[in-house]
């Protein structure tokens, strides 16, 4: 079990209003399933309770994910990103590796490597809780969203949600469209745009989400060779200490793991949301497609003075549908560049003062070790 | 070019190119790698006349008194006002972080600018003694102060690599310069040009002379036929750098225990290593490389443990010492292993770093809010000088640390060579005696059969065998006090030499570390500048 500290880094003015606060205050880990505990303060009448707390599942979260982004009304809006599956692939292989290699280091070695692991373990805990939390908060942020039934029933009903879960085959019928999915881009871009907005949103979004992607692989390529180092010194410290050498190693790597909680997180995140983002370009789009269609349809009938009534209506609906699209769009991509901007600085700013603050650390206790060694 | 002509200039010049006296082509080809050259100062051969302002000490601190390594001994008017900052010369004193390297390239500006370039973070090698944490240069009476103090009258250091001659037949050619107050040498400062297999040469004299007395011979660096082939070829890029940079520090070290060693240091052939102008090609190194030549101990030392011969003796000192040596060894390749690690780990954070910093860079581009964008910006360029950073701690990873541990693997490997000259001279005596005994029972069988002139015989016989017992175990008991004393002085040695490349090691991570929140410290603000 864990109670963590907030550090929520990813999003900001999450959970400002008091009529509705979700926190994780807890998680528990059995092997691969992590049980949270989601926790709500509420104002709200729609709400059995004024504070209660259920426990939820990963599959939970993506059950409302999945939800929500099948909801028609919800075309318009950003749905957050699904929070990823909690992964504790690589310390769990590093743990066994050790346990094999136990026999050929010392005690000393391995309690290090032991401790640097569980802090690792730890590290990727915290992620995952986090990311859990800030998806929630995201919804109960939202003005539209924080009033969804599925949302409400997910932070109350306090029995096991499994049963109102996808079954294989509605999860198939998922997959399916996330493989149609996959071609948005083309329809993305394919479009004639009208709306100046939506060209520049367009161009802006498909070309920072390949950045993006690259940015986000990247910086997990250089925070793993950062752990490398950092392990590397784990062994180091561990046979130099008849030497009384100092714990680099710590050092080392705690930055490893605080510049992995802080950007690599940050730029995962947002790649997310960029996804998401294009996600509700691309139900436009559809929109459009759907109205330009309509519209071939009502000249048809027309020219065959047949159904006219009946296409009429068809097209003015998706008319509505795509003018509602793109005035909720705008709104949503409006808000999302300003939570961008606004969580990138934030983030950067706790990254470099984390820097500043592990490097100091560093030099007092590389100044200690000197003025000892040199002392004898 | 008439003989008066090459002494003069030898002071200045590298050594004439081979082709002319002391050539043995078949050695040169066999001998894959001796110093032949790297070839990165394309026909560069005669820089010096560029350089006299080498191995300024550092004329910051103003206490140097001479010039102690130029050619000239000139005195303090001679340097000019742009000297490059001191050349640290081994064990006079302080971690000065001065940039041994600066000087080098900026004397080698004619050439190519690869060689100094990358490790200017990596220091001259470890002083065998350390002065206790003075940053003050030596001045004459603090030489000579230290000198009653320390006992350590004499300074060397290896400096300005230069490939003399092209092709296969080149060779590298370093600078050995001398500091020092002892009356056997001719002057007080004093430089040679030598090349590796003269390196090599000097330990395989001193080993055929001092070994057998039980004296840890300090190992010369290893051949290396591909790391030499591709200077030789004149490849020029940084791991040819590195590889003559690694070579130089290690060769300086080399010479450093060498002279440190108060015996080895009496030894003729260490003074004219170290003052004659010219010396005969060493041939044959082969044979007797450092690695060759512990090869051979190594094999005669598995031969006796599998022998499994003890010592009968009392005293387990030996005994119990020699096993601490064998468990260190372990140790320290463990360890090695370990550091080797790192420092790839580390060129591999590098690389990652700088590739993330073009990635974060293309991002700031496509990013449309313009405060944020800057910023990224900014990022990318912390990444980039991230990247700088890591690079010079890899090679204070490699240069400091893991040349440390790879020397003392190698000199562990003398010492344990010592031991076996021990159980060597044990074994000659125990077999003398046997001998003795066997000709004693001889010479009581002959009283038997009454044979007056065999009888004769072994009497003599078994006077000299007497004498050689005798002989054999005085040189068992000299061995024996040499060998204790000769690790005891290893030790003290060698805790020195940790202690005070771990300080640099630690003092560099230190450097960098300061650099660190400067970049950062300057990149906050424009973080908060996001609006």
């Amino acid at each position: 079990s864990l109670s963590r500290q907030t550090a929520r880094s990813v999003s900001v003015d999450l959970n400002n209003d008091a009529s509705l606060l979700i926190d994780i205050p807890d998680a528990l880990c059995e092997r691969d399933k992590v049980k949270f505990t989601v926790h709500t303060k509420t104002t709200l009448s729609c709400f059995q309770k004024l504070d209660f707390s259920v426990p939820r599942q990963h599959e939970d979260f993506i059950w409302l994910h999945d939800t929500l982004v099948e909801t028609e009304d919800y075309a318009g809006l950003i749905i957050p990103p699904a929070p990823p599956k909690p992964d504790f692939e690589s310390p769990r292989e590093k743990m066994h590796k050790l346990g094999e290699g136990e026999a050929t280091m010392t005690k000393e070695e391995y309690s290090k490597m032991k401790q640097e692991l569980e802090a690792e373990y730890l590290a990727v805990f915290k992620k995952t809780v986090q990311v859990h939390e800030v998806f929630l908060q995201r919804l109960s942020s939202h003005p539209i969203l924080s009033k969804d039934r599925n949302f409400q029933i997910f932070l109350e009903y306090d029995q096991d949600l499994s049963v109102r879960r996808k079954n294989a085959k509605e999860t198939f019928g998922s997959f399916f469209k996330n493989m149609v999915k996959s071609a948005d881009e083309v329809i993305i871009s394919g479009i004639k745009e009208v709306d100046d907005f939506f060209e520049q949103e367009k161009t802006f979004l498909l070309d920072y989400s390949s950045k993006i992607k690259d940015s986000t692989a990247k910086a997990e390529k250089m925070t793993r060779s950062h752990k490398n180092v950092a392990d590397d010194y784990i062994h180091i410290s561990a046979t130099l200490s008849s030497l009384s050498v100092d714990d680099n190693t710590k050092v080392e790597g705690r930055v490893a793991s605080d510049e992995e909680l802080k950007l690599t997180e940050l730029l995962r995140y947002y790649m997310r949301d960029i996804q998401a983002a294009k996600d509700l370009l691309y139900r436009r789009a559809r929109a459009l497609a759907d109205y330009e269609n309509s519209n071939k349809a009502l000249d048809k009938a027309r020219l065959k003075s047949k159904d006219m009534a009946q296409a009429e209506e068809h097209q003015q609906q998706c008319l509505q549908k795509f003018d509602k699209l793109s005035e909720s769009g705008k709104r949503e991509l409006t808000s999302f560049k300003g939570r961008r901007v606004v969580a990138f600085r934030k983030n950067l700013i706790e990254m470099a003062e984390l820097e500043i603050k592990h490097a100091k650390n560093n030099m007092a206790l590389l100044q200690g070790c000197i003025e000892l060694l040199k002392s004898n | 070019m008439s003989q008066t002509d090459m002494a003069a200039n030898s002071q200045r010049n590298p050594p004439p190119f081979p082709g002319s006296e002391d050539q043995d082509p078949l050695s040169e080809m066999a001998d894959g790698d001796s110093d032949e050259g790297e070839d990165i100062f394309v026909g560069n051969r005669n820089p010096v006349a560029a350089r006299t302002e080498s191995f300024q000490p550092n004329t910051a601190n103003g206490e140097e008194p001479a010039d102690l390594f130029s050619e000239e001994d000139s005195g303090p008017a001679a340097r000019s006002s742009n000297s490059p900052p001191g050349y640290k010369s081994s064990g006079v004193h302080s971690d000065d972080d001065s940039d041994l390297f600066a000087e080098a390239s900026m004397e080698l500006a004619g050439g190519g600018p690869s060689t100094a370039a990358k490790p200017s973070e990596a220091e001259a090698g470890p002083s065998p003694t350390t002065r206790k944490s003075t940053t003050q240069p030596m001045s004459m009476e603090q030489l000579e102060e230290d000198e009653v103090k320390d006992n350590f009258e004499l300074d060397v250091a290896v400096t300005n690599p230069e490939k003399i001659g092209d092709g296969m037949n080149a060779y590298m050619a370093y600078k050995v310069s001398t500091v020092t107050t002892l009356p056997m040498f001719r002057n007080r400062t004093f430089s040679v040009w030598r090349r590796f297999s003269d390196f090599l040469g000097l330990y395989e004299k001193l080993s055929l002379k001092h070994s057998l007395n039980g004296c840890i011979i300090p190992p010369p660096p290893e051949k290396s036929v591909v790391g030499m082939t591709k200077v030789k070829v004149g490849k020029e890029d940084s791991s040819s750098a590195d590889f003559v940079e690694r070579r130089r520090a290690a060769l300086e070290r080399y010479l450093q225990r060498v002279v440190s060693h108060p015996s080895l240091l009496q030894d003729p052939d260490v003074r004219e290593f170290l003052e004659r102008d010219e010396l005969p090609r060493a041939v044959s190194t082969q044979a007797l490389s450092g690695a060759g030549f512990l090869k051979m101990i190594n094999k005669a030392s598995d031969a006796v443990n599998k022998m499994t011969i003890k010592i009968n003796e009392s005293d387990t000192w030996f005994d119990d010492k020699l096993q601490e040596v064998e468990s260190e060894e372990l140790q320290l390749r463990k360890l090695h292993t370990v550091v080797e690690s790192l420092v790839n780990h580390r060129k591999e954070l590098c690389g990652n770093t700088a590739v993330f910093a073009k990635s974060i860079a293309m991002l700031g581009t496509s990013e449309d809010n313009t405060a944020l964008s800057r910023a990224l910006s900014q990022l990318a360029e912390v990444e980039d000088k991230m990247e700088a950073l890591h690079q010079a701690q890899a090679a204070s990873d490699f240069f400091i640390f893991a040349e440390l541990l790879a020397d003392y693997i190698r000199l562990l490997g003398a010492v344990r060579g010592c031991f076996e000259q021990r159980m060597k001279a044990w074994q000659r005596w125990q077999e003398s005696q046997s001998t003795l005994q066997k000709k004693r029972e001889a010479e009581a069988k002959l009283l038997w059969a009454n044979k007056p002139d065999k009888l004769q015989q072994a009497k003599e016989e078994i006077t000299e065998w007497e004498g050689k017992v005798t002989q054999y175990e005085r040189d068992f008991d000299r061995i024996s006090v040499t060998v204790r004393k000769e690790v005891l002085r290893f030790e003290k040695e060698k805790s020195k030499d940790f202690k005070s490349q771990l300080v640099k090691y630690l003092e560099s991570f230190l450097q960098s570390q300061q650099r660190l929140i400067k970049f950062w410290e300057a990149f906050l603000p424009e973080a908060k500048a996001i609006a």
